[in-house]
């Protein structure tokens, strides 16, 4: 869905709000890449918002994993906005919430990194290799943030004692 | 032991491996949710393969996307031909196309990590 409004500010390409099933992670994704192909932007920007496009929906997809299976509300949020200066992709999900002290405290680590910080952070946490599993999530926070070389900015709202919700923004300049 | 061959899907890439011809190709994409249960099945048949390498090994990876989930995948496929020493020559290409230096840059990255040689090779659109 694309809303139109005045020049200069923001529009949205491609937005999803609800509940998603396991089947339903590829539709998804693919409709945000069609809405994305057909900006008239450069390709290497449209390269860049695709990767963080697929490693934000990559942690939203490892997060929902991560709920029990009686949890009842796998609703997620979705969307890609643009204004003149940048691509917005952002993410919404919920999460455990014993899970959120680490997860604010590594993005706010990673956000903090320099470039050869990044570099160096990240090749440490791809030769460890496929088994380390918080390394599934974390590896593509670092990737957003060395490719995009912008801060990822967060939200988490608490839904109950034991659940949060998780929302991530990133920039891409257009 | 038989080739293993998977068709390229929208979000999985072309897996060919043959012990006969030592030729290996991961070609197009890989951003699947779960690379791990994607990959497991190559890494088992390359713990085969070690055991009887082709003389000589050849790995071309030539893709267009690949998510970081499947990035600690590749390492271990490549830590697998590693393995390989001096039970075959191993020769691995990370074809990238010209102005798609995110590519290039992750090439560069596993040539740091990666202890068999890997080629860069510029593919001109």
């Amino acid at each position: 869905m694309i809303n139109k409004v005045e020049p200069g500010k923001q529009h949205t390409l491609f937005s999803f709000k609800g509940t998603i099933s396991d089947n339903q992670f590829d539709g998804i994704l693919e409709l945000a890449e069609r809405k994305l192909q057909r900006e008239a932007t450069p390709r290497s920007t449209k390269r860049k918002v695709f990767k963080v496009l697929v490693e934000t929906w990559q942690n939203v997809y490892h997060h929902l994993d991560d709920l029990p299976p009686d949890y009842g509300d796998s609703s997620v949020d979705f969307s890609i906005r643009k204004d003149k200066l940048a691509y917005t992709v952002s993410a919404g999900n919920h999460m455990c919430k014993h899970k959120v002290h680490s997860l604010k405290s590594y993005i706010d680590r990673v956000n903090a990194m320099s470039q050869p910080e990044l570099k160096a952070f990240y090749l440490q946490r791809l030769s460890q290799g496929q088994f380390d599993r918080e390394g599934g999530v974390g590896l593509g926070i670092v990737d957003i943030v060395r490719k995009t070389k912008e801060k990822i900015t967060y939200n988490f709202k608490t839904v109950n004692k034991d659940y949060s919700y998780f929302s991530l923004q990133v920039k891409v300049s257009a | 032991m038989e080739d293993f061959y998977l068709e390229a899907t929208p979000k999985t890439p072309k897996l060919y491996f043959s012990q006969e011809t030592g030729e290996f190709e991961i070609s197009g994409r890989s951003i699947p949710e779960n690379s791990i249960e994607f990959y497991k099945p190559i890494i088992n048949w390359l713990d085969n393969y070690v055991a009887e390498p082709n003389h000589n090994t050849v790995l071309v990876i030539k893709l267009e996307y690949f998510n970081t989930s499947s990035s600690k995948c590749l390492v271990e496929i490549l830590r697998r031909l590693e393995r390989l020493n001096d039970h075959s020559i191993v020769n691995v290409k990370w074809c990238y196309e010209e102005e798609d230096e995110d590519m290039q840059e992750s090439g560069e990255d596993f040539k740091e990590i990666i202890k068999i040689p890997i080629e860069m090779v510029l593919i001109r659109e």
